[in-house]
Protein backbone atom coordinates (compact mmCIF):
# COMPACT_ATOMS: atom_id res chain seq x y z
CA UNK A 1 0.00 0.00 0.00
CA UNK A 2 1.04 3.54 -0.59
CA UNK A 3 2.67 5.44 2.26
CA UNK A 4 2.14 8.87 2.90
CA UNK A 5 3.92 10.54 5.73
CA UNK A 6 2.79 9.84 9.15
CA UNK A 7 1.04 12.76 10.63
CA UNK A 8 2.29 13.77 14.03
CA UNK A 9 -0.08 16.41 14.51
CA UNK A 10 -3.75 16.67 12.56
CA UNK A 11 -6.48 15.07 11.45
CA UNK A 12 -6.78 11.55 9.00
CA UNK A 13 -10.37 12.06 7.00
CA UNK A 14 -10.84 8.05 6.56
CA UNK A 15 -13.59 6.10 4.59
CA UNK A 16 -14.26 9.05 2.25
CA UNK A 17 -16.37 7.04 -0.49
CA UNK A 18 -13.99 6.33 -3.55
CA UNK A 19 -13.84 9.46 -5.90
CA UNK A 20 -15.17 12.08 -3.60
CA UNK A 21 -12.04 13.48 -1.89
CA UNK A 22 -12.08 16.15 -3.94
CA UNK A 23 -15.22 17.56 -3.38
CA UNK A 24 -14.35 17.31 -0.03
CA UNK A 25 -11.57 19.16 -0.45
CA UNK A 26 -13.59 22.37 -1.74
CA UNK A 27 -16.01 21.92 1.22
CA UNK A 28 -13.83 22.01 3.76
CA UNK A 29 -11.86 25.10 2.36
CA UNK A 30 -8.71 23.49 2.77
CA UNK A 31 -7.41 25.35 -0.68
CA UNK A 32 -7.40 28.33 2.02
CA UNK A 33 -5.71 26.99 4.49
CA UNK A 34 -1.75 27.13 4.76
CA UNK A 35 -1.11 23.45 5.90
CA UNK A 36 0.24 20.38 4.76
CA UNK A 37 -2.64 18.29 3.03
CA UNK A 38 -2.37 14.55 1.28
CA UNK A 39 -5.25 13.23 -0.69
CA UNK A 40 -5.25 9.62 -1.03
CA UNK A 41 -7.71 8.03 -3.94
CA UNK A 42 -8.91 4.78 -4.41
CA UNK A 43 -7.12 3.16 -1.69
CA UNK A 44 -8.39 -0.55 -0.68
CA UNK A 45 -10.70 -1.10 2.10
CA UNK A 46 -11.71 -4.30 3.86
CA UNK A 47 -14.99 -2.22 4.34
CA UNK A 48 -15.72 -0.37 1.31
CA UNK A 49 -13.79 -2.03 -1.42
CA UNK A 50 -12.13 1.13 -2.57
CA UNK A 51 -12.20 4.46 -0.28
CA UNK A 52 -10.32 8.36 -0.13
CA UNK A 53 -8.25 9.34 2.52
CA UNK A 54 -7.54 13.29 3.46
CA UNK A 55 -4.12 14.02 5.92
CA UNK A 56 -4.16 17.57 6.92
CA UNK A 57 -1.61 18.74 9.49
CA UNK A 58 -3.52 21.25 11.38
CA UNK A 59 -5.70 21.50 15.07
CA UNK A 60 -8.92 19.74 14.29
CA UNK A 61 -10.41 23.18 15.32
CA UNK A 62 -9.94 24.64 12.08
CA UNK A 63 -12.03 22.14 10.02
CA UNK A 64 -15.70 22.48 10.18
CA UNK A 65 -16.61 18.83 11.02
CA UNK A 66 -20.47 20.46 10.59
CA UNK A 67 -20.22 20.44 6.92
CA UNK A 68 -18.56 17.10 7.22
CA UNK A 69 -21.21 15.92 8.89
CA UNK A 70 -23.68 17.12 6.00
CA UNK A 71 -21.67 16.01 3.27
CA UNK A 72 -21.22 11.95 4.63
CA UNK A 73 -21.72 11.63 8.23
CA UNK A 74 -20.38 7.87 7.69
CA UNK A 75 -16.73 9.52 7.20
CA UNK A 76 -14.20 8.26 10.16
CA UNK A 77 -12.32 11.37 12.11
CA UNK A 78 -9.31 10.49 13.26
CA UNK A 79 -7.54 13.15 15.73
CA UNK A 80 -3.65 12.66 15.69
CA UNK A 81 -1.27 14.12 18.47
CA UNK A 82 2.28 13.23 18.82
CA UNK A 83 2.05 10.10 15.92
CA UNK A 84 -0.93 8.84 17.66
CA UNK A 85 -5.06 8.00 17.16
CA UNK A 86 -6.06 9.88 20.31
CA UNK A 87 -9.81 10.37 19.72
CA UNK A 88 -12.49 9.02 16.91
CA UNK A 89 -15.10 11.91 16.34
CA UNK A 90 -18.09 10.81 15.48
CA UNK A 91 -20.24 13.20 12.76
CA UNK A 92 -23.84 14.08 12.47
CA UNK A 93 -26.27 15.54 10.75
CA UNK A 94 -25.48 19.76 11.92
CA UNK A 95 -29.00 21.09 12.93
CA UNK A 96 -28.27 24.05 10.88
CA UNK A 97 -25.79 25.10 7.77
CA UNK A 98 -24.57 28.46 6.18
CA UNK A 99 -23.41 28.90 3.02
CA UNK A 100 -22.46 25.78 1.78
CA UNK A 101 -25.54 24.93 -0.76
CA UNK A 102 -27.49 27.27 -2.34
CA UNK A 103 -31.10 27.47 -2.89
CA UNK A 104 -32.35 26.56 -5.78
CA UNK A 105 -36.14 28.04 -5.63
CA UNK A 106 -36.26 30.89 -7.94
CA UNK A 107 -39.32 32.30 -6.16
CA UNK A 108 -36.85 32.48 -2.69
CA UNK A 109 -35.77 35.85 -1.52
CA UNK A 110 -32.20 34.19 -0.97
CA UNK A 111 -32.05 34.68 -5.09
CA UNK A 112 -32.58 38.74 -4.78
CA UNK A 113 -31.93 39.88 -1.70
CA UNK A 114 -28.18 40.92 -1.11
CA UNK A 115 -25.39 39.97 1.69
CA UNK A 116 -28.24 37.14 2.83
CA UNK A 117 -26.85 33.77 3.77
CA UNK A 118 -28.11 30.26 2.88
CA UNK A 119 -29.39 28.78 5.25
CA UNK A 120 -30.70 25.30 5.72
CA UNK A 121 -31.97 23.74 8.76
CA UNK A 122 -32.19 20.37 8.96
CA UNK A 123 -36.41 19.25 9.22
CA UNK A 124 -36.24 15.38 9.67
CA UNK A 125 -32.98 13.81 10.58
CA UNK A 126 -34.18 10.16 9.61
CA UNK A 127 -34.95 10.99 5.90
CA UNK A 128 -31.73 13.59 5.94
CA UNK A 129 -34.16 16.86 4.59
CA UNK A 130 -32.57 20.21 4.63
CA UNK A 131 -35.23 22.40 4.15
CA UNK A 132 -34.05 26.06 2.88
CA UNK A 133 -34.82 28.67 6.26
CA UNK A 134 -36.77 31.33 4.12
CA UNK A 135 -38.81 29.47 1.96
CA UNK A 136 -38.59 25.75 2.69
CA UNK A 137 -37.58 24.27 -0.37
CA UNK A 138 -36.34 20.98 -0.10
CA UNK A 139 -32.42 19.75 -0.27
CA UNK A 140 -31.54 15.64 0.42
CA UNK A 141 -28.21 15.75 2.44
CA UNK A 142 -27.45 12.63 0.28
CA UNK A 143 -27.13 14.61 -2.64
CA UNK A 144 -24.68 17.01 -1.24
CA UNK A 145 -23.02 13.65 -0.71
CA UNK A 146 -22.93 12.44 -4.72
CA UNK A 147 -22.26 15.94 -5.89
CA UNK B 1 -42.09 40.75 20.84
CA UNK B 2 -43.05 38.36 18.33
CA UNK B 3 -43.73 38.25 14.74
CA UNK B 4 -46.00 36.05 12.65
CA UNK B 5 -44.83 34.03 9.53
CA UNK B 6 -46.69 31.16 9.26
CA UNK B 7 -50.19 29.76 10.60
CA UNK B 8 -48.23 27.74 12.84
CA UNK B 9 -46.19 30.02 14.56
CA UNK B 10 -49.32 30.06 17.29
CA UNK B 11 -49.87 27.27 19.70
CA UNK B 12 -53.60 25.48 19.32
CA UNK B 13 -54.25 27.58 22.53
CA UNK B 14 -52.76 30.67 21.20
CA UNK B 15 -54.73 30.45 18.49
CA UNK B 16 -57.77 29.69 20.36
CA UNK B 17 -57.45 32.65 21.99
CA UNK B 18 -56.56 34.91 18.98
CA UNK B 19 -60.07 33.57 17.62
CA UNK B 20 -61.78 34.03 20.83
CA UNK B 21 -60.35 37.48 20.88
CA UNK B 22 -61.62 38.06 17.25
CA UNK B 23 -65.02 36.42 18.34
CA UNK B 24 -65.58 39.54 21.08
CA UNK B 25 -64.03 42.20 18.62
CA UNK B 26 -67.13 40.95 16.42
CA UNK B 27 -69.80 41.02 19.02
CA UNK B 28 -68.87 44.12 20.90
CA UNK B 29 -66.55 46.62 18.29
CA UNK B 30 -67.31 49.49 19.83
CA UNK B 31 -65.08 48.21 23.10
CA UNK B 32 -62.12 48.21 20.46
CA UNK B 33 -62.69 51.25 18.26
CA UNK B 34 -59.76 53.73 20.10
CA UNK B 35 -57.30 50.32 21.26
CA UNK B 36 -54.83 51.42 18.61
CA UNK B 37 -55.31 55.21 19.32
CA UNK B 38 -51.63 57.03 18.00
CA UNK B 39 -50.30 53.08 16.77
CA UNK B 40 -49.60 52.74 12.73
CA UNK B 41 -49.79 50.07 10.84
CA UNK B 42 -46.76 49.91 7.44
CA UNK B 43 -48.00 48.10 5.10
CA UNK B 44 -45.80 46.90 2.55
CA UNK B 45 -47.58 45.35 -0.12
CA UNK B 46 -44.96 44.48 -2.85
CA UNK B 47 -47.29 43.20 -5.20
CA UNK B 48 -50.98 44.29 -5.99
CA UNK B 49 -53.59 42.56 -3.40
CA UNK B 50 -56.50 44.10 -2.98
CA UNK B 51 -58.33 41.99 0.19
CA UNK B 52 -55.32 41.50 1.75
CA UNK B 53 -54.61 45.29 1.65
CA UNK B 54 -58.17 46.83 2.61
CA UNK B 55 -58.70 44.37 5.23
CA UNK B 56 -55.51 45.13 7.22
CA UNK B 57 -56.09 48.97 6.25
CA UNK B 58 -59.93 48.44 7.71
CA UNK B 59 -58.69 46.35 10.94
CA UNK B 60 -56.51 49.22 12.07
CA UNK B 61 -58.99 52.03 11.32
CA UNK B 62 -61.46 49.55 13.12
CA UNK B 63 -59.30 49.84 15.70
CA UNK B 64 -58.21 54.08 15.78
CA UNK B 65 -55.28 53.30 14.23
CA UNK B 66 -53.64 54.84 11.76
CA UNK B 67 -52.32 53.41 8.49
CA UNK B 68 -49.63 54.30 5.85
CA UNK B 69 -47.66 52.07 3.25
CA UNK B 70 -47.36 51.37 -0.28
CA UNK B 71 -49.09 48.92 -2.52
CA UNK B 72 -46.79 48.07 -5.26
CA UNK B 73 -42.81 47.73 -5.56
CA UNK B 74 -42.82 50.38 -8.21
CA UNK B 75 -43.80 52.93 -5.81
CA UNK B 76 -41.55 52.06 -3.34
CA UNK B 77 -37.28 52.03 -2.83
CA UNK B 78 -37.27 48.36 -3.87
CA UNK B 79 -36.87 49.77 -7.57
CA UNK B 80 -33.85 51.41 -6.01
CA UNK B 81 -31.80 48.30 -5.15
CA UNK B 82 -32.87 48.57 -1.54
CA UNK B 83 -32.82 45.65 0.25
CA UNK B 84 -35.87 44.10 2.46
CA UNK B 85 -33.73 44.49 5.53
CA UNK B 86 -32.65 48.44 4.82
CA UNK B 87 -36.32 49.29 4.25
CA UNK B 88 -37.98 47.42 7.40
CA UNK B 89 -35.49 49.10 9.56
CA UNK B 90 -36.34 52.66 8.10
CA UNK B 91 -40.15 51.64 8.52
CA UNK B 92 -39.57 51.16 12.34
CA UNK B 93 -38.70 54.14 12.32
CA UNK B 94 -42.20 55.60 11.32
CA UNK B 95 -44.74 52.50 12.21
CA UNK B 96 -45.55 50.57 15.76
CA UNK B 97 -46.24 47.05 13.25
CA UNK B 98 -45.65 46.07 9.83
CA UNK B 99 -47.91 43.67 7.43
CA UNK B 100 -45.93 42.99 4.38
CA UNK B 101 -46.58 40.97 1.42
CA UNK B 102 -43.73 39.84 -1.15
CA UNK B 103 -43.57 38.17 -4.04
CA UNK B 104 -40.60 36.31 -2.70
CA UNK B 105 -41.04 33.79 -0.44
CA UNK B 106 -39.20 33.88 2.73
CA UNK B 107 -39.17 38.20 2.43
CA UNK B 108 -41.45 38.68 5.52
CA UNK B 109 -39.22 36.54 7.40
CA UNK B 110 -35.88 38.21 6.34
CA UNK B 111 -37.94 41.60 7.07
CA UNK B 112 -38.72 40.11 11.12
CA UNK B 113 -34.79 39.18 11.44
CA UNK B 114 -34.43 42.84 11.18
CA UNK B 115 -37.01 44.24 12.75
CA UNK B 116 -37.63 45.85 15.80
CA UNK B 117 -41.57 45.88 15.42
CA UNK B 118 -44.17 43.25 15.17
CA UNK B 119 -43.80 41.80 11.33
CA UNK B 120 -46.97 39.79 10.24
CA UNK B 121 -46.48 38.24 6.78
CA UNK B 122 -49.58 39.21 4.86
CA UNK B 123 -48.26 36.49 1.65
CA UNK B 124 -44.78 35.52 0.72
CA UNK B 125 -45.35 34.44 -3.62
CA UNK B 126 -46.56 30.33 -2.87
CA UNK B 127 -45.56 29.85 0.43
CA UNK B 128 -47.75 31.24 3.34
CA UNK B 129 -50.22 33.31 3.97
CA UNK B 130 -51.27 32.87 7.54
CA UNK B 131 -53.57 35.59 8.10
CA UNK B 132 -55.77 33.88 5.82
CA UNK B 133 -55.68 30.77 7.28
CA UNK B 134 -56.62 32.79 10.54
CA UNK B 135 -59.95 33.94 8.62
CA UNK B 136 -60.66 30.28 7.69
CA UNK B 137 -60.29 29.16 10.65
CA UNK B 138 -61.84 31.64 12.23
CA UNK B 139 -65.18 31.47 9.61
CA UNK B 140 -65.15 27.55 10.06
CA UNK B 141 -64.96 27.66 13.82
CA UNK B 142 -67.75 30.78 13.95
CA UNK B 143 -70.08 29.14 11.27
CA UNK B 144 -69.84 25.87 12.65
CA UNK B 145 -68.85 25.86 16.20
CA UNK B 146 -66.29 23.91 16.52
CA UNK B 147 -62.66 23.25 14.93
CA UNK B 148 -62.44 19.26 15.55
CA UNK B 149 -64.64 16.27 14.16
CA UNK B 150 -65.25 17.70 10.65
CA UNK B 151 -65.12 16.70 7.17
CA UNK B 152 -63.36 19.01 4.88
CA UNK B 153 -63.88 19.41 1.09
CA UNK B 154 -61.06 21.23 -0.61
CA UNK B 155 -62.13 21.64 -4.49
CA UNK B 156 -59.90 23.37 -7.27
CA UNK B 157 -56.61 23.75 -7.66
CA UNK B 158 -55.15 21.77 -4.98
CA UNK B 159 -51.83 21.33 -6.32
CA UNK B 160 -50.45 25.51 -6.09
CA UNK B 161 -53.19 26.68 -3.77
CA UNK B 162 -50.99 28.14 -1.17
CA UNK B 163 -54.49 28.83 0.95
CA UNK B 164 -55.40 25.15 0.77
CA UNK B 165 -52.11 23.71 1.68
CA UNK B 166 -51.77 25.96 4.79
CA UNK B 167 -55.49 25.17 5.90
CA UNK B 168 -55.21 21.89 5.93
CA UNK B 169 -51.71 22.67 7.86
CA UNK B 170 -53.50 24.11 10.60
CA UNK B 171 -56.24 21.86 10.75
CA UNK B 172 -54.21 18.55 11.10
CA UNK B 173 -53.73 19.89 14.99
CA UNK B 174 -57.67 19.27 15.43
CA UNK B 175 -59.11 15.79 16.34
CA UNK B 176 -61.94 14.08 14.16
CA UNK B 177 -60.60 16.33 11.04
CA UNK B 178 -61.22 14.50 7.48
CA UNK B 179 -60.70 15.48 3.70
CA UNK B 180 -62.00 15.36 0.98
CA UNK B 181 -59.60 16.65 -1.75
CA UNK B 182 -61.66 17.11 -5.04
CA UNK B 183 -59.26 18.42 -8.10
CA UNK B 184 -58.38 17.16 -12.06
CA UNK B 185 -55.99 14.74 -11.89
CA UNK B 186 -53.01 17.92 -12.87
CA UNK B 187 -54.02 19.94 -10.22
CA UNK B 188 -54.15 17.39 -7.19
CA UNK B 189 -52.20 18.07 -3.96
CA UNK B 190 -48.23 17.85 -3.73
CA UNK B 191 -46.74 14.88 -2.36
CA UNK B 192 -45.34 16.81 0.42
CA UNK B 193 -48.86 17.53 1.78
CA UNK B 194 -49.84 14.26 0.95
CA UNK B 195 -47.10 12.43 2.76
CA UNK B 196 -45.30 14.92 4.94
CA UNK B 197 -48.84 16.38 6.22
CA UNK B 198 -51.60 14.01 6.01
CA UNK B 199 -50.28 10.71 6.33
CA UNK B 200 -47.42 11.76 8.82
CA UNK B 201 -50.52 12.72 10.84
CA UNK B 202 -52.52 9.80 10.25
CA UNK B 203 -54.89 12.15 8.63
CA UNK B 204 -58.37 10.17 7.34
CA UNK B 205 -58.45 11.46 3.58
CA UNK B 206 -59.52 10.38 0.11
CA UNK B 207 -59.04 12.26 -3.49
CA UNK B 208 -61.67 12.09 -5.95
CA UNK B 209 -62.18 14.53 -9.33
CA UNK B 210 -66.63 14.46 -9.10
CA UNK B 211 -67.22 17.62 -7.01
CA UNK B 212 -70.57 15.72 -6.82
CA UNK B 213 -69.78 12.35 -5.02
CA UNK B 214 -67.83 14.68 -2.01
CA UNK B 215 -70.82 16.79 -1.66
CA UNK B 216 -73.37 14.94 0.27
CA UNK B 217 -71.07 14.00 3.30
CA UNK B 218 -69.24 17.34 3.61
CA UNK B 219 -69.51 20.15 6.75
CA UNK B 220 -67.48 22.42 4.64
CA UNK B 221 -66.62 22.73 0.95
CA UNK B 222 -63.56 25.22 0.33
CA UNK B 223 -63.96 26.45 -3.30
CA UNK B 224 -60.65 27.56 -5.48
CA UNK B 225 -59.55 29.26 -8.11
CA UNK B 226 -57.56 27.69 -10.88
CA UNK B 227 -54.89 30.44 -11.04
CA UNK B 228 -54.11 31.78 -14.70
CA UNK B 229 -50.90 32.56 -13.88
CA UNK B 230 -49.72 29.49 -12.77
CA UNK B 231 -49.89 27.47 -15.94
CA UNK B 232 -47.10 27.68 -18.76
CA UNK B 233 -49.77 27.66 -21.32
CA UNK B 234 -52.84 28.89 -22.13
CA UNK B 235 -54.35 26.14 -23.38
CA UNK B 236 -53.64 24.33 -20.13
CA UNK B 237 -55.56 26.98 -18.34
CA UNK B 238 -58.49 27.08 -20.57
CA UNK B 239 -59.38 23.44 -20.22
CA UNK B 240 -58.72 23.38 -15.93
CA UNK B 241 -60.45 26.98 -15.53
CA UNK B 242 -64.47 25.65 -15.64
CA UNK B 243 -63.24 22.09 -14.56
CA UNK B 244 -65.87 22.77 -11.88
CA UNK B 245 -68.77 25.62 -11.48
CA UNK B 246 -70.38 24.61 -7.88
CA UNK B 247 -74.38 25.85 -9.00
CA UNK B 248 -77.82 25.74 -7.12
CA UNK B 249 -78.55 21.69 -8.74
CA UNK B 250 -74.89 20.69 -7.09
CA UNK B 251 -75.88 22.71 -3.85
CA UNK B 252 -79.09 20.27 -3.54
CA UNK B 253 -76.54 17.31 -2.79
CA UNK B 254 -74.96 18.95 -0.09
CA UNK B 255 -76.24 18.88 3.68
CA UNK B 256 -78.58 21.68 4.85
CA UNK B 257 -75.50 22.67 7.62
CA UNK B 258 -72.96 22.54 4.70
CA UNK B 259 -70.58 26.05 4.44
CA UNK B 260 -68.91 27.11 1.33
CA UNK B 261 -65.90 28.85 1.47
CA UNK B 262 -63.78 30.85 -0.79
CA UNK B 263 -60.99 32.57 -0.37
CA UNK B 264 -61.77 35.26 -3.33
CA UNK B 265 -61.58 36.97 -6.23
CA UNK B 266 -63.53 33.67 -7.44
CA UNK B 267 -64.01 33.89 -11.20
CA UNK B 268 -66.71 31.32 -12.54
CA UNK B 269 -66.21 28.33 -9.67
CA UNK B 270 -69.09 29.35 -8.26
CA UNK B 271 -72.11 30.53 -9.48
CA UNK B 272 -73.71 33.83 -9.29
CA UNK B 273 -77.12 32.13 -8.51
CA UNK B 274 -75.34 30.15 -5.05
CA UNK B 275 -74.66 33.96 -3.33
CA UNK B 276 -78.55 33.61 -2.10
CA UNK B 277 -78.12 30.24 -0.42
CA UNK B 278 -77.76 30.80 3.52
CA UNK B 279 -74.70 28.29 3.17
CA UNK B 280 -72.59 30.25 1.20
CA UNK B 281 -70.23 32.00 3.34
CA UNK B 282 -67.35 33.38 1.08
CA UNK B 283 -68.64 36.73 2.22
CA UNK B 284 -68.99 36.47 5.89
CA UNK B 285 -65.67 35.13 5.18
CA UNK B 286 -63.99 38.81 3.88
CA UNK B 287 -65.99 40.47 6.74
CA UNK B 288 -63.90 37.79 9.58
CA UNK B 289 -60.92 38.46 7.24
CA UNK B 290 -61.29 42.00 9.09
CA UNK B 291 -61.57 40.82 13.16
CA UNK B 292 -59.08 38.38 12.90
CA UNK B 293 -56.54 40.91 11.29
CA UNK B 294 -57.60 43.43 14.37
CA UNK B 295 -57.10 40.25 17.13
CA UNK B 296 -53.44 39.53 15.31
CA UNK B 297 -52.71 43.07 15.66
CA UNK B 298 -54.03 43.75 19.16
CA UNK B 299 -52.19 40.32 20.12
CA UNK B 300 -48.51 41.24 18.55
CA UNK B 301 -48.58 44.83 20.02
CA UNK B 302 -49.90 43.37 23.29
CA UNK B 303 -53.08 45.81 23.28
CA UNK B 304 -55.30 44.46 26.18
CA UNK B 305 -58.91 45.82 26.09
CA UNK B 306 -60.91 45.44 29.34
Amino acid sequence: MLNVGQLNEGVVLDHIEAGKSMSIYHYLKLDQLDCCVAIIKNARSNKMGKKDIIKVECPVDMLDLDILGFIDHNITVNIIKNGEIVDKKKLHLPKQIVNVIKCKNPRCITSIEHGLDQVFVLSNEEKEIYRCRYCDEKYHASKAKHK
Amino acid sequence: MRHIMSPLDFSVEELDQLLNLANDIEANPKKYAHACEGKKLATLFYEPSTRTRLSFEAAMMNLGGNVLGFSSADSSSATKGETVADTIRMVACYADICAMRHPKEGAPLVASLHSPIPVINAGDGGHQHPTQTLTDLLTIRSLKGRLDNLTIGLCGDLKFGRTVHSLISALVRYTGIRFVLISPEELRIPSYIRDDVLRENNIEFEEVERLEDALPKLDVLYMTRVQKERFFNEEDYVRMKDFYILDKKKMELAPQDMIVMHPLPRVNEIAVEVDDDPRAAYFKQAQYAVYARMALILTLLEVKVC
